[in-house]
């Protein structure tokens, strides 16, 4: 019986456990902190079934907490803030036909076209935080989180000014390892902060997309606004810092991003394949019995799925621990599969599309200000990354 | 090569958008899929199959 591998050997690697699990198969029984039995899933085909299939549920209460440090927590947060289970909006752990409710609100504002529609606007952004940078910087503060925050903010109608708030309550949330007492805070906080938000929409409608969801109850809107707010921007970010931290300790693949354009789209694919940020998760619950691969499955039992070793799983991805901005990286699984594959995907393309080389274009001479040993790398929270980027040029 | 969509499963990921983008849009409402050419036109049968490969809801066929 396997737990659930955290420790990583390199910081652009998956642990190496993920490797040796997959060699034997590529699903795996795991005891979880609260002494459940259940599954890991390290390989492609596994993952990429599991999630196409709506036998298995994302329902929280559902599932149990592969996470040993989530795992305490989360059985205090449900126990202090038992009306907080319920949470009315947060469409991505609901199943189908609650989901596809929210879900269909919503993705007419993430079309392929209506994304496209906001390049010139990304640019913009993205220039005019280029124009602020001086050497040393902190790549992070200064550009990854920035720019799509930015972008959110516009899109969904939050002021940016806001944005120490929602940035410290989103990191708390985020966090692996915080104790119970900051993560309720947090979410009172940024719960507090979005209900009055929602009071100032409906006294007075703007053209974001918020507005545009007045129909919906507050608690509803509540748990909307939270979900894209918190993956509209930390998403992003944090593939913009490791993505830059990964091309310049690959300087090949950072010539290529910077000098051909035409490398452009298909390296965006290849560093989310990579890098796959979603790292501790997600899970899902069989809702009945299945079969997958072989492995019997039983109605009640957490799986949960390590992307991250799916996207290095050489059954699928020729070579899958080098980093090729030139191979095919299509069918990656880093915005997951199925009905929950991610709402904000073609945002997050774009973003990184023009974010990546602009910012290499601008600063041909862009290199670490410290020892690549010495980067704080986020192995702490659920969505991996680097805390901070030390660059000079 | 006919294609098969069926708005009710698709989920507007926008990856049959992305993917080949002459054969299929997102309607402006929903963002659900929208085959502007069927049958497919020639030389872009690869790039169709790629898309219904890629589809994460099973929305569309060939
Ligand atoms: C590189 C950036 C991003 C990555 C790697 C990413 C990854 C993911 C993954 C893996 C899921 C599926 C989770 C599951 O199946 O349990 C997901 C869902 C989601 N993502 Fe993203 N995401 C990114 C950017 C964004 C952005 C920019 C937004 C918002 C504008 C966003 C909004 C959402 C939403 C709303 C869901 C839930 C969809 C549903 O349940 O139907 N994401 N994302
Ligand atoms: S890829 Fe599939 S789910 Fe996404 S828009 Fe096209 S048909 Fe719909």
């Amino acid at each position: 019986m396997t737990t659930f591998p955290m420790r990583r050997q390199r910081p652009l690697d998956p642990p190496d456990e993920f490797g040796v699990l997959r060699e034997q198969g590529s699903m795996h029984r795991m005891t979880y902190p609260d002494g459940h039995e259940g599954w890991l899933v390290t390989g492609y085909g596994a993952a990429r079934a599991i999630l196409a299939d709506n036998r298995f549920s994302n329902r929280t209460e559902l599932q149990h907490q592969a996470i040993p440090a989530r795992a305490a927590i989360a059985e205090q947060f449900k126990a202090q803030m038992p009306d907080t289970n319920r949470q009315p909006g947060m469409f991505l752990r609901m199943d189908p036909p609650e989901h596809t409710r929210f879900r269909k609100l919503l993705t007419g504002q993430f079309t392929v076209r209506r994304m496209k529609g906001l390049e010139p606007r990304i640019a913009e952004i993205t220039e005019e935080r280029l124009d602020t940078m001086t050497a040393p910087a902190d790549l992070v503060e200064d550009f990854a989180l920035p720019i799509p925050s930015l972008v959110i903010c516009e899109l969904l109608g939050v002021p940016y000014e806001d944005r120490e708030t929602f940035q410290r309550d989103s990191a708390t949330l985020l966090s692996l390892d915080g104790d119970v007492g900051s993560l309720i805070a947090a979410y009172q906080d940024l719960a507090g902060y979005l209900y009055g938000l929602i009071a100032k929409k409906r006294a007075q409608p703007d053209e974001a997309l918020l507005s545009g969801l007045l129909d919906l109850e507050d608690d509803e809107l509540l748990g909307v606004a939270f979900l894209l707010l918190i993956a509209g921007h930390e998403t992003t970010a944090n593939m913009l810092g490791l993505g830059t931290f990964a091309l310049l300790t690959n300087p090949a693949q950072l010539a290529l991003m910077r000098d051909d354009p035409s490398a452009v789209d298909n390296g965006v694919e290849e560093l989310l394949r990579y890098l796959t940020i979603i790292h501790a998760g997600p899970g899902r619950a069989a809702l009945e019995d299945v079969e997958i691969d072989g492995h019997q499955i039983k109605a009640g039992e957490t799986v949960t799925i390590s992307l991250p070793s799916a996207n290095r799983d050489p059954a699928h991805f020729e070579a899958p621990d080098r980093l090729d901005l030139t191979r095919s990286a299509t069918g990656h699984l880093t915005f997951g599969h199925g009905i929950h594959q991610c709402l904000g995907q073609q945002l997050a393309r774009i973003e990184m599309r023009i974010a990546f080389p602009a910012l290499l274009r601008r600063f041909p001479g862009l290199r670490l200000a410290c020892a690549p040993s010495e980067v704080p790398m986020r192995s702490d929270m659920a969505i991996y990354g680097v805390h901070r980027l030390p660059v000079t040029w | 090569m006919e294609i098969k969509a069926d708005t009710d499963v698709c989920i507007g990921a926008g990856m049959c958008a992305l993917t080949a983008p002459e054969v299929f849009d997102q309607s402006e409402e929903e963002g659900t899929v929208v085959v502007l050419v069927s049958p497919v036109p020639e030389g872009q049968e690869a790039l169709v199959r790629r898309a219904v490969q890629q589809c994460p809801s099973g929305a569309i066929s060939v």
